[in-house]
C-alpha cells in the first residue's frame, strides 16, 4: 500500500517510537503516583516531552504543557474552560470539527459566534476580521493549515489582530505541530493545541495544549492527580490542574521518541521532503484534463497535502478505485470540515485527498500521480 | 531501618515542579534525590527533593535562579 493519507494519522511511525512505546510498557510506573524508580522513569520522561514541546512552541513555562489525548480533546478543554455564555468569537471557515462542533455547543449556549468566510477557491480574506469585532470579542479560534486544503492561515496576521483588540488567540495545530515553525511568543498565541499521531510523527492517544503563562483555563475534567489528595476541588496548579486521571506515559514515550527522530532528523528537513513531494504531485496532476485541484498553491509554504476531484466523479468512488485498484490509501468525503467543502462547492461531491509523510517517496508519489491520470482519462471516455 | 539523619527537603506542589528540580538539580551537580514526602512536612506533591544539609545554599540558590516551583524547604531528621 502507498499510503498517503499522512494527514489523518501518520504512517509509519519513525524509528524508535514502536520501541520507546513497548520499553514503556514493559518498565514504566505511573508517573507522579509513588517515588520508586519505576514511577520516576515515567515522569521523568513526562516532564522531558513537556519541555521539548514547550521549547518548539517557543513557551517558556514546560509545565504549561498539558496533555491529553488528541487534539479534540485539547480544544474541548480550552474553548470549554475560557469561552462560554455572553463572549464572542471569531473563527474561521476551515475549520475542523474538533473545533467547529466545541464552539457550536457553546453558541447554543448563548456564546456569540462568527467565522471569516473562505472564497470559491478556500482562500480567507483577513481584512474581514475587523468586521467581525463585537464590543465582548473575547477570542480568535483558528487551524494553522487547513485539514482539507493544507492551505496556511497568516499567523503574523492573525496574531497582530489579536494583539491589536486584546483577545485570545487558541490555534489549532493539529497538521503542523512539529515540522513547521509555531512561535507563540513572535504570534502571539496563548494556546496551542496539538496531537501527537500527525505531524508529530508519535503514536495516538498522545496531544495536549500549550499554554501561555497567565492563561485562566478552567478543567474540563477533575479527579485523581497524584497532588494535594485532601484538597476538595482539582488543584490549581499547572499542569496538574488541566490533567486529572493516569496520563499516557507509554504514548507519550513513543511521541518522546519521535520528537527525537524529527529533531535528530531536522524538522526543516522533514518539512522539506513533505512538502516537497506534495508539490511535485500537484505540478503532475494539477493540468490533467478534468482533475480539479482545490486550494492556494501559489503560497511558497503550505502543509504537504494536496486534494482534487476527477470531473464528476464521486469522491469515494474514486478514493476506492485509487485503494483497490492501485494500492494507494487517500481520504475521500468532507474529512471534517464542513465549511470549507460548502465554501468549494464540494459539500456534495466531498473530494479526494492525499497527503504526505516522512517516509514517503519520490517513486510512491510519481505512481499516485500516475492513477490520478489514468482514472482522469478513463473519467473522459 | 536505616539510621535517621538530618536532610535538606524540598517540597512541591506538583510532579512537574519536583521533575523540574530533579532535571536543574543534575544539570547543576548538586546532591540529593527524589523521595516520598515524609510525614514530617506537608506538601502537594508526593515526592520531595532530599539531599545533605549542607546542599541548603546551593539549593535554595537554585530555586531561585532557575525559577523552580518549590513549595517550601524544610531541615528534619529522617
Amino acid at each position: 500500500m502507498i499510503y498517503l493519507d499522512n494527514a489523518a494519522t501518520t504512517r509509519p511511525k519513525p524509528p524508535g517510537v514502536t520501541e520507546a512505546v513497548s520499553e514503556a510498557m514493559q518498565s514504566y510506573g505511573n508517573s507522579g503516583r509513588g517515588v520508586h524508580e519505576d514511577a520516576l522513569s515515567a515522569a521523568r520522561t513526562v516532564y522531558g516531552v513537556r519541555q521539548k514541546l514547550a521549547e518548539w512552541f517557543g513557551c517558556p513555562r514546560a509545565d504549561h504543557v498539558a496533555f491529553a489525548p488528541n487534539s479534540t480533546a485539547a480544544l474541548n478543554i480550552v474553548i470549554g474552560g475560557l469561552l462560554g455564555p455572553g463572549d464572542h468569537v471569531i473563527s474561521t471557515d476551515w475549520e475542523h470539527n474538533s473545533v467547529l462542533r466545541p464552539l457550536y455547543r457553546l453558541r447554543d449556549r448563548g456564546m456569540g459566534l462568527d467565522f471569516l468566510p473562505a472564497d470559491r477557491q478556500g482562500r480567507l480574506d483577513y481584512g474581514g476580521l475587523e468586521g467581525l469585532l463585537r464590543p465582548h470579542t473575547k477570542a480568535v479560534v483558528c487551524t494553522h493549515a487547513s485539514n482539507l486544503t493544507g492551505d496556511l492561515a497568516d499567523l503574523a496576521r492573525v496574531g497582530a489582530f489579536a494583539r491589536a483588540h486584546r483577545l485570545l488567540f487558541i490555534l489549532d495545530a493539529s497538521q503542523t505541530a512539529g515540522t513547521f515553525p509555531i512561535d507563540m511568543e513572535a504570534r502571539n498565541i496563548d494556546v496551542v493545541c496539538f496531537t501527537g499521531h500527525k505531524s508529530l510523527l508519535g503514536p495516538q492517544g498522545t496531544g495536549g495544549l500549550c499554554v501561555r503563562e497567565g492563561v485562566d483555563i478552567r478543567p474540563c475534567l477533575v479527579g485523581g492527580t497524584g497532588v494535594q489528595s485532601f484538597l476538595e476541588s482539582q488543584p490549581e496548579e499547572w499542569p496538574t490542574r488541566l490533567e486529572a486521571g493516569t496520563l499516557n506515559s507509554h504514548g507519550i514515550a513513543g511521541l518522546g521518541a519521535a520528537l527525537e527522530y524529527l529533531e535528530r532528523t531536522g524538522r526543516d528537513a522533514v518539512r522539506a521532503h513533505e512538502c516537497g513531494l506534495a508539490r511535485r504531485f500537484y505540478e503532475a496532476v494539477r493540468g490533467l484534463p478534468g482533475v480539479k485541484v482545490y486550494g492556494d498553491f501559489s503560497a511558497a509554504e503550505r502543509a504537504p497535502i494536496v486534494t482534487l476531484n476527477i470531473g464528476g466523479l464521486d469522491s469515494s468512488e474514486v478514493s476506492d478505485e485509487l485503494a483497490e485498484r492501485f494500492g494507494i490509501a487517500t481520504r475521500p468525503g468532507a474529512h471534517c470540515a464542513p465549511r470549507l467543502h460548502r465554501a468549494l462547492g464540494t459539500a456534495e461531491q466531498g473530494a479526494v485527498r492525499f497527503s504526505w509523510g516522512w517516509a514517503n517517496t519520490e517513486e510512491e508519489t510519481d505512481a499516485a500521480a500516475e492513477a490520478v491520470c489514468v482514472l482522469a482519462a478513463e473519467a473522459r471516455r | 531501618m536505616r539510621e535517621r539523619t538530618e536532610r535538606c527537603v524540598v517540597t512541591f506542589r506538583t510532579t512537574a515542579g519536583a521533575m523540574a528540580m530533579e532535571g536543574a538539580c543534575r544539570e547543576a551537580g548538586l546532591p540529593g534525590r527524589l523521595i516520598p514526602v515524609p510525614r514530617a512536612v506537608t506538601a502537594g506533591c508526593g515526592m520531595c527533593w532530599a539531599a545533605p544539609p549542607e546542599a541548603r545554599r546551593a539549593l535554595e540558590e537554585l530555586v531561585v535562579k532557575k525559577h523552580l516551583d518549590a513549595d517550601g524547604i524544610y531541615a528534619i531528621i529522617i
